[in-house]
């Protein structure tokens, strides 16, 4: 039977690699146009919207000057970020050629904080650098996704395709299985988004918490009874980059709403 | 079973490495082994009887089977099915048991391609397993054939 299941496998790896260099068919939906309309207008009231207790939370650490650090983010950015450049965000993740690495909008914030206003580093998905994070993103609210596919960005996402169609876990799913194959179909009660990035870091009903798509692609990963990678894995940053550049045109929705 | 043994011959010569690794350690102790004959498994797993009432109540326990996440099953009362396998209504009256059994043991026996997680699938062949989970099938063999004797009566 083992030989059996051999055979399968190889079959399997031939298929696979027959379906990843086939292109996504269909166009990219937002995951707004997969959730229930009460969710929808939840997402569309500023005021229901609970994803925005963390972009205000997100204000307040970008307006004032934190403990132990000499200056804001405002100081340079203007109050409110009034001067950052949207577009720059919509581009986000970065391929760095000077540090030679993918750099997300996150480690780019914390980044900056350290650098220019003295702060100590937060590290990936802290909770206040999540809170920032959706607070600059939400700048860029409505903003296309607009991630970099060309020169060497190009090498880096066919390694994050190759991620998101590896199956992971006891539940043994790749990302792409549900994300591609079956979105619209239903698993239970939830309907199957095309599992894009432009909505990040959004409300998520099933936690209520604030969830950066870095934290949701480890849940992702826990889910299918997986070891997630870690944080700060090159494998999540490569998802990060894929994923992002699958919602490229979409437009940023920070906070959404999400399942 | 010729088939097999020819493909068997062929594949296993032009075997990657990077297969033969895949496996994370070795096969647990209490893991009963399976064959394929004729696109199914015709023994029950490690010669157990499987109760019809248990197995209905473990394929719609979101926490064990969870089959309804993705099935629809004619047991009344439940809110949502998901959409993605076929329903499962009938299905003793288009597969025999040894063909059930195989597809809720490791459906990808059948279909390469198959969203559907082996319920009993070799340890060995899962990718990343998470700590608790690592050496562990799915379901036990026990609840496998519980389920398997639920849907052998949806006739």
């Amino acid at each position: 039977m083992i030989c059996i299941n051999r055979i399968n496998l190889l079959l399997c790896a031939f298929l696979q690699a027959a379906v990843a260099t086939t292109a996504l068919a269909g166009e990219a939906k937002s995951g707004y146009d997969y959730i229930k309309p009460a969710s929808r207008a939840m997402q569309d009231d500023e005021f229901e919207n609970p994803g925005m207790i963390a972009v205000e939370r997100g204000q307040g650490l970008f307006n004032n000057v934190q403990d132990g650090a000499d200056r804001a983010c405002a100081e340079c950015h203007g109050k409110d970020g009034a001067k950052l450049n949207t577009k720059n965000i919509a581009r986000y993740p970065v391929y760095s050629e000077k540090a030679g690495e993918i750099v997300t909008l996150q480690k780019r914030i914390s980044r900056c904080r350290e650098g220019n206003s003295g702060s100590k580093p937060l590290p990936t998905d802290h909770p206040q650098l999540v809170d920032l994070e959706a607070f600059v993103r939400n700048r860029a609210l409505g903003e296309p996704v607009n991630v970099r596919t060309d020169g060497q960005v190009a090498e880096l996402l066919q390694r994050g395709e190759e991620l998101y169609r590896t199956r992971y876990g006891l539940i043994d799913m790749a990302c792409y299985q549900c994300h591609d194959v079956y979105p619209g179909q239903m698993i239970r009660g939830q309907k199957i988004s095309q599992g894009q990035g432009n909505g990040f870091p959004a409300y998520r009903l099933d936690s209520g918490e604030i969830t950066s798509l870095n934290q949701r692609i480890r849940q992702c990963l826990s889910l299918m009874r997986a070891e997630p990678f870690d944080a700060d894995s090159e494998e999540n940053k490569l998802l990060e980059l894929y994923i992002m550049s699958r919602s490229n045109d979409l437009r940023i929705e920070t906070p959404a709403v999400r399942y | 079973m010729k088939l097999h043994r020819i493909l068997l011959l062929v594949l296993l010569a032009g075997l990657p490495l990077s297969v033969m690794a895949g496996g994370q350690g070795r096969l647990p102790d209490d893991y009963c082994r399976w064959e394929v004959v004729d696109y199914g498994i015709v023994e029950p797993l490690c010669g157990l009887a499987g109760d019809a009432q248990r197995g209905s109540k473990i394929a719609s326990d979101g926490s064990r089977g969870n089959c309804l996440a993705c099935h629809q099953l004619p047991i009344p009362d439940v809110e949502a099915y998901g959409t993605i396998g076929p329903p499962l209504a009938g299905i003793a009256s288009r597969l025999s048991v040894p063909m059930i059994r195989l597809r809720v043991v490791d459906t990808r026996n059948i279909n390469p391609m198959s969203i559907m997680p082996g319920f009993y699938r070799d340890p060995r062949l899962i990718n990343r397993p998470g700590k608790k989970y690592r050496g562990r099938t799915f379901l036990t063999a026990q609840q496998v054939e519980d389920v398997i004797a639920y849907l052998a009566t949806l006739k």
